[in-house]
């Protein structure tokens, strides 16, 4: 896997530019990847940052854009607001989580 | 030496519940286990037989038996709809009033389609312009909606993730421009594959070596689509960030949930799945209760060959439970599954929980060895012996000589 460095730390992406390391994850990172896709996180991004961070360490997946609007109390439309567009993907890529996959 | 007697409750008789009463009623003892199956009818289908049946490639009557002849003498099966677990009494109790008690609990209720789940996809042209293959009705809807299709835009439709066969949305894009060319109609047809993920293949190596298939067939993609609604007088797909799909005929695969007794026990999470330990299947808030097929969390495929290879090893474990010995058994997440990819052909997916599917053989006896994540006759004809090994081998628990365990022999790994 390559090696990058973002904030200044020295992360393993994949070539979507992913983190393959959730481990390698921090707050500030996450604020550097948001920018990255244009997004300023806001105290609702974090709420939900944190969530798909703590859902993953419990589940050992990231969680569906249903699981995050249920547990969170946001409605699906609101993560669109928040995350334009792939709210699922563009939410894991700024929690350093994998990105919600099919079988192939 | 008294015993007293113990009872194992499994609730569902489809696939997983019917292959783990079969094996367990020959592996314990019938003067310690009383063995118990509840379903709410007496009808048993193949459902990987549904993607088949709108295109006139399988008969109605190849899919469907009673559950009473494909379950072993020796197990009680009790026909009712359930109301509720509790899980403190060890007791489960039917919409009718009746109550049975267990000492152990196998939940095997599956997942099912959940149109209600999306507003606009119910209503008048439900099962009509709005199709859908994932139930017997559904799909012979479909048939008679594709046979009276005289071309136009033909939609493929995921509505959320995850569902049960999960591949099974794009054999019917890829069988469907097969019969649309057969039927002299493909020139004026559009076929779109819609999915809310970022792609119609997702893990690099499958996409490598088949994301070219979409493009062969001239089938259109639209991905990181979210359905908000399905506005049926107007026929099109809205999403939640306001795009718009138009149909003709669309062909969607609902919502996919788990039993609502689950969630009405307080078993289940969002979609109604129980949470279990990913490799015995058991519950991880009550010991005395598993999950096995589509119920459970286990993050795998939604499909046959997961329930039947994982009901393999929970067998193995729960008859050395059952004897107070500790479980030595794991389950892997190994799924195995044909993809129709039209033409009369079809690939062969073999993965698990830690390795994506890859390109190479697969030594499937029986039939001889498949190849994996390439088209070929052979895989597609494996496709169709294997309902007879479905009905006739897998169901009556007898073995089909398929590791549980996934295996890399003849694998070529990843670069």
């Amino acid at each position: 896997m390559p090696t990058t460095t973002i904030a200044g730390h020295a992360v393993e992406v994949n070539d979507e530019g992913f983190l393959t390391r959730p481990d390698q994850w921090s707050d500030d990172l996450g604020t550097e990847l948001a920018r990255l896709i244009g997004i300023e996180l806001t105290a609702d991004h974090w709420k939900l940052v944190h969530f798909l961070r703590d859902d993953f360490a419990h589940q050992g997946e990231t969680a569906t854009l249903r699981r995050v609007s249920t547990q969170t109390g946001t409605p699906i439309k609101s993560l669109f607001d928040l995350f334009p567009g792939k709210p699922a993907k563009k939410m894991a890529y700024v929690a350093g989580l994998p990105k919600p996959k099919g079988c192939v | 030496m008294t015993t007293t007697m113990r009872t194992l409750v499994v609730l569902g008789a489809g696939t997983a519940g019917t292959m783990v009463v079969n094996k367990l009623r020959h592996r314990l003892p019938t003067s310690e286990w009383r063995i118990v199956v509840v379903d709410r009818d007496d009808v048993h289908d193949y459902q990987p037989g549904y993607l088949f049946l709108p295109f006139g490639l399988i008969e109605p009557e190849q899919v469907r038996r009673s559950r009473h002849g494909l379950i072993t003498d020796g197990v009680e099966l009790v026909l009712g709809d359930v109301d509720r677990v509790d899980p403190q009494g060890r007791e489960v109790s039917l919409v009718d009033g009746r109550t049975l008690t267990y000492d152990e609990l196998v939940v095997a209720s599956g997942t099912s389609p959940r149109p209600d789940q999306t507003p606009g996809m119910l209503g008048a042209e439900w099962h009509r312009s709005v199709g859908e293959f994932y139930t017997y009705e559904g799909a012979l809807s479909l048939r008679e909606s594709l046979a009276a299709f005289s071309g136009g835009r033909l939609v493929v439709h995921v509505t959320e993730m995850p569902i049960k066969c999960p591949v099974a949305p794009l054999e019917f894009a890829f069988l469907a421009d097969d019969f649309l060319r057969r039927r002299g109609l493909r020139d004026h047809s559009e076929i779109v594959y819609v999915t809310p993920l970022d792609g119609a293949f997702t893990k690099p190596v499958a996409s490598r070596e088949l994301g070219h298939l979409l493009t062969d067939k001239g089938i259109t993609l639209e991905a990181d689509f979210m359905v908000e609604h399905v506005d049926q007088e107007r026929r099109v797909l809205v999403s939640y960030d306001e795009r718009e799909i138009a149909y003709d005929q669309l062909v969607t695969v609902p919502v996919n949930m788990g039993a609502d007794f689950v969630a009405r026990s307080g078993l289940g999470d969002e979609l109604n799945y129980v949470p279990v330990d990913r490799h015995t299947m058991r519950s991880t808030a009550h010991p005395e209760i598993w999950v096995l097929g589509d119920a459970s969390t286990i993050p795998t495929s939604k499909a046959g060959s997961v329930a039947h290879f994982s009901v393999e090893v929970f067998v193995d474990n729960f008859v050395e439970h059952a004897r107070g010995q500790a479980m030595t058994h794991s389950f892997d997440g190994h799924a195995n599954c044909f993809v129709e990819s039209g033409g009369g052909k079809a690939m062969l997916l073999d993965f698990n929980y830690d390795t994506e599917p890859l390109t190479g053989t697969f030594p499937l006896p029986l039939l001889g060895p498949m190849t994996l994540l390439k088209q070929s006759r052979a895989n597609h004809l494996g496709k169709l012996a294997f309902r007879h090994l479905y009905w006739n081998l897998l169901l009556p628990g007898r073995p089909l000589g398929l590791p549980a365990q996934m295996s890399m022999a003849g694998k070529v790994p990843a670069a």
